[in-house]
Parts: C-alpha cells; sequence; structure tokens
C-alpha cells in the first residue's frame, strides 16, 4: 500500500529525514514513533507530496508521490496534530465542505454524513457549532472528516495527544473499528501504550532515521528483558551498589530512580524486601521502556 | 525561493474553496452588506452633500458625482484589502482551514484562487452597492454607460485582491496590516483622486499618482458615471490586470515558502 524507500529532506544544513525506508502492507495499522523532532511529521508531510523530497522515492497505492500527489490525496484520509476544523461551520457542515474539496458531489457527501455522524458519535450534535464540542468530540469529527472520501489509507498525526482517557479510548474504538473495514492506517504517537495497543508493526524513528522496526511484542521480546522493577525511596544508591548488578540484567539510574531490568524479579523482589526503607513498582516491561532504551532518555525540545 | 517561483497552475478545483467562503458568508450576509457598505456611503454622501455645496462643479460634474465616482473605486480597494488581509489571513494562520483544505486534493494554488475570486465577487458586490446608490441619486449621465462600472469593479478587486494576498503571505500577525493601510492604501485614497482631482497635486505627486492602481481604476469609473468613454481603456485595464496577477503570482510564491515547508 505504502512504500518508502531511500527518502532525505534537508532544512537548511539540517537532515530531518535521513534515509527512510518503509513498507506499509494493505490493511495494516503502522506506527511511526519517535520523540519531538524525529521527523514524523515531516515524513507524514512527504507522504502526502505537500513537501518535496531531496531523494528518494515513495508510493502510495502504486501511486508516485510527489509526482502525482493529487491523485494519491484522493486515496489518503488525514487527521492533523493539531485541529483545523472550520469553525465558521457546524459539525455536518464540515464534513459537506470537505467532501467538496475531493470533488464530490453535494448529494454523494450527503448520503454519507449520517453514517459519518454515526461513526464519530455526534449524530445529536450535527448542527452545533465547532465551538460547542468537546476536545473528544473535536477528534472524532477529525476523524470523520477524514472518512469523507472513503480512503484507502488513513494518516493519523498523535490522533490522541491533549485527550483524556475516556475521549483516547472512544478514538481507539473507531480506529479499532476501521481497522476491522480492513482500512491502512499510519499512525504517529507518543503514547506507548497506543502503538502497542494499535499497531500491527511499528518504527521508532530517532533524528530521521528508522532505529528499530517490528510488531510491537516482538520488539518487546527481542529488545529487553521481561520485568521492571522500578526502585526508589531513601537508600537507593546502597542497594544499587549492593544489588543491582547481581540480581538486574541490565540498570538504570534516571534521577532518584533506579530501573531494574530483569529476568527474575522475584529474586530482585526478594533482596528489595530486606530493606523496607525502599519503595518499588514491579511491572512487565512495554514498549516505552524499548524505545527509551534505544532513543535515550534525554529531552527533546 | 526559486522553488517556490513556479508558475501558477489554474484549475477549476478552486471552486470548492470559493464556495466555501461565499456559504459562510451567506449566514451574515445582511450585516456584511451593512457594514460594508455603512462607511463609504456616510463619506459620500457627508462630504459630498456637505463639502459640494461650497463647490463649484469640480472637472465638469457635480461634486457629489465626482466623489460617487472616486468611491466606486475606492470601496471596492477597501472591500478586497479587508477580504485578503484580515478574512484570508484568519483562514490561513488562526483557523488554518488552508491546511485543512490542502490535505485534500488540492494545491495553494487552487487554494490562493478561490481567495481570490472571493474576494473579487465580494468587493463586486460592494462596488455594486454604491452603483446602485449613483442610480437611485440620479447622479449618473447615461443609465447604459454606468453598467460598464460592473466589470471594471471586479477588476479592482482582482486587483487589489491579488496585491493584498502579498501582504497575507508575509505578515506574522494581524497587526502588521497596519503598515499595509498606512503604507499602501490610506496614500493612495489621498493621490488617486478620490477626493479631488489629481491635477490639484504638485507635478512629482502627479507623476507618482499615474502608477498606481487606484487613479487607473478611478480613471476607468469616473467618466462612465458622467456618460463619457474613458481615455485609454486598455492601459487601465492592463495596469489593473497587471497589479493583480503579479500580486497572485508573487503571494502564491511567497506562501508556498511559509506553508510548504
Amino acid at each position: 500500500m505504502l512504500n518508502v524507500r531511500g527518502l532525505t529532506k534537508k532544512y537548511g544544513d539540517t537532515e530531518v529525514v535521513r534515509g527512510l525506508d518503509l513498507t506499509v502492507r494493505r490493511g495494516e495499522c503502522f506506527g511511526l514513533l519517535g520523540p519531538n523532532g524525529a521527523g514524523k511529521t515531516t515524513t507524514l508531510r512527504l507522504l502526502l507530496g505537500l513537501i518535496e523530497p531531496d531523494s528518494g522515492s515513495i508510493e502510495l497505492a502504486g501511486i508516485p508521490v510527489p509526482q502525482r500527489a493529487r491523485e494519491a490525496r484522493m486515496k489518503i484520509g488525514v487527521v492533523p496534530q493539531m485541529d483545523n476544523l472550520d469553525p465558521d461551520f457546524s459539525v455536518r457542515e464540515n464534513l459537506l465542505a470537505y467532501g467538496r474539496y475531493f470533488g464530490m458531489s453535494k448529494a454523494a457527501v450527503a448520503a454519507r454524513v449520517p453514517g459519518l455522524l454515526e461513526f464519530a458519535g455526534l449524530a445529536s450534535k450535527a448542527d452545533a457549532p465547532i465551538a460547542q464540542l468537546s476536545g473528544g468530540m473535536k477528534r472524532r469529527l477529525t476523524l470523520a472528516r477524514a472518512l469523507v472520501h472513503d480512503p484507502d489509507i488513513l494518516f493519523l498525526d498523535e490522533p490522541t495527544t491533549g485527550l483524556d482517557p475516556q475521549a483516547r479510548h472512544l478514538i481507539w474504538q473507531g480506529l479499532r473499528r476501521l481497522i476491522a473495514e480492513g482500512k491502512t492506517i499510519v499512525l504517529t504517537t507518543h503514547f506507548m501504550d497506543e502503538a502497542e495497543r494499535l499497531t500491527d508493526r511499528l518504527a521508532i524513528l530517532d533524528h530521521g532515521r528508522i532505529v528499530v522496526e517490528g510488531a510491537p511484542r516482538a520488539l518487546i521480546e527481542s529488545h529487553i528483558e521481561p520485568a521492571v522493577v522500578e526502585v526508589f525511596g531513601e537508600g537507593v544508591a546502597d542497594w544499587t551498589r549492593h544489588h543491582a548488578s547481581k540480581v538486574c540484567q541490565r540498570f538504570e539510574n534516571v534521577g532518584e530512580t533506579l530501573f531494574c531490568y530483569t529476568r527474575n524479579a522475584d529474586s530482585v523482589i526478594a533482596t528489595l524486601q530486606a530493606t523496607p526503607a525502599l519503595r518499588y513498582v514491579h511491572r512487565p516491561s512495554n514498549l516505552e521502556d524499548v524505545f527509551l532504551k534505544l532513543t535515550g532518555r534525554d529531552l527533546r525540545d | 525561493m526559486t522553488r517556490h517561483l513556479q508558475l501558477p497552475r489554474l484549475s477549476w478545483r478552486f471552486i470548492p474553496v470559493w464556495q466555501r467562503n461565499y456559504l459562510v458568508w451567506k449566514k451574515l450576509a445582511i450585516p456584511s452588506i451593512l457594514g460594508n457598505l455603512a462607511d463609504p456611503m456616510l463619506y459620500m454622501l457627508g462630504l459630498g452633500f456637505g463639502l459640494g455645496s461650497l463647490l463649484p462643479d469640480v472637472d465638469g460634474m457635480s461634486y457629489l458625482s465626482f466623489l460617487a465616482a472616486g468611491t466606486v473605486a475606492y470601496s471596492t480597494m477597501n472591500a478586497a484589502t479587508f477580504e485578503v488581509l484580515y478574512s484570508s489571513f484568519s483562514r490561513m494562520h488562526v483557523q488554518r482551514t488552508w491546511d485543512a483544505i490542502l490535505n485534500a486534493p488540492m494545491t495553494l494554488d487552487d487554494v490562493m484562487l478561490g481567495e481570490l475570486t472571493w474576494a473579487t465577487s465580494k468587493s463586486l458586490l460592494s462596488g455594486v452597492a454604491i452603483l446602485a446608490v449613483i442610480w437611485g441619486l440620479g447622479l449618473f449621465g447615461s443609465f447604459w454607460m454606468t453598467l460598464w462600472i460592473i466589470p471594471v469593479v471586479a477588476l479592482v478587486g482582482f486587483c487589489f485582491g491579488g496585491m493584498g494576498l502579498v501582504m497575507n503571505a508575509v505578515s506574522p500577525s494581524y497587526d502588521f496590516f497596519l503598515y499595509y493601510f498606512t503604507l499602501v492604501i490610506t496614500p493612495m485614497v489621498l493621490l488617486c483622486g478620490v477626493f479631488f482631482p489629481v491635477s490639484q497635486l504638485p507635478p512629482l505627486l502627479q507623476s507618482i499618482s499615474a502608477w498606481l492602481p487606484l487613479t487607473h481604476a478611478i480613471d476607468l469609473a469616473r467618466p462612465l458615471v458622467i456618460g463619457r468613454v474613458p481615455d485609454s481603456v486598455a492601459l487601465h485595464v492592463v495596469a489593473l490586470l497587471v497589479y493583480g496577477g503579479l500580486g497572485y503570482v508573487i503571494a502564491l510564491a511567497l506562501t508556498r515558502r511559509r506553508l510548504l515547508k
């Protein structure tokens, strides 16, 4: 469905995308993860043909981009990072106007509107102005708007950033429904649980390059020990000195907390219980651990 | 910049953009028309009757007719300018409506052509409203001749729409537009013969005035009001087309640089 080879993009002297190769298969939900500034949004803009790459090739459903970007965009639905619903229009009018940008007739869009409103859970808000919608409703409407022309592939740029848990779960439900319907989805996010929940495969992007690519479970299994014990409280330094290297396969000090990655959490916990002043959290390792291991813990702004 | 400086690729796809603006405008059409008209109308009637009663004929017509012809061009200019400055800027920068449209199979060329044709349409309405007042007050020489003012007004709207889009492309915020008004629009109103004949100005200012688009607009509109065929029609038409067309091309290049990066 999507084929990217050797994609590069430079701004001045900064290479934002450095030799990206990607393949997304039909019906797949693919995640593009990475810290801020890793090149996720630039990559999406390249895939849409909004900006021209310095080198490399993009093929979307067999259509070369940016050469035939307009044709390609007929097949793409976009949920941008920042809401850009039309505030001068009601919910329904937003969908109607957006369909016209795809060259759809008024009747053709109108026929799709009830289904889209139902999908977004906004049937009762059809005539409400955008200003009256909550953040979650706006996102759902943006998602419905991206579907107005029944695209084959959806690009979602951080679809749940800034939403409360209820609203996020509703978006996830919607996305699962689309995946079940066979839509191909490309999703950027920095919520690891979101990627773990939704994607079939994902790539972690850093400094414009793919650091690792694979199914979320497989990545966790191949890159990280199965359990993590986070240790904090008084005496962490002592415990680290005496026990960490013996019971942890790998450990890391972050501020006042010790992250102990282990294949045998029981033995870690046994030594911890001997030091009651210490507090700890024991959990299975997750995608975030992989992410932090591969992209480091430095702040990216 | 060279990458962005390609000639516009025009297509009929601008129509949904025009239509979007039209549908929004339609919701508030009446207050919008009144708001657009009140100001030029008050000036025209206030100065026309007030000042006009003190003056003899100006350039062979009553001062009210003279001023009415200037006001047609001037209010058209203002309507187009306000639309592509404040309203287009809201859609481009504040509401991000253009970004949303660009994710559909539309190009910036389409979006900006939609904005330009919309500004032209809206200013056409302003100009025609003043024309209606001219008809109502019987300020014209030949009714049939005044019908030519309609295409002139559309041309003036196109000209100032295109020019204003350049400002839209480079503006960081609404405040920036004030420069355009104080440095371009207001001087033009004073130099181009809206309120008094250009011939009253010192020679230097007269020769500057001859280059300004509003002068060309008024040179077309004023004779038509009193029922004469304007002199050098082709020159004025070409000047207005060049100002507007060049504005659109430059604005497109600058906006590509601004948005498509």
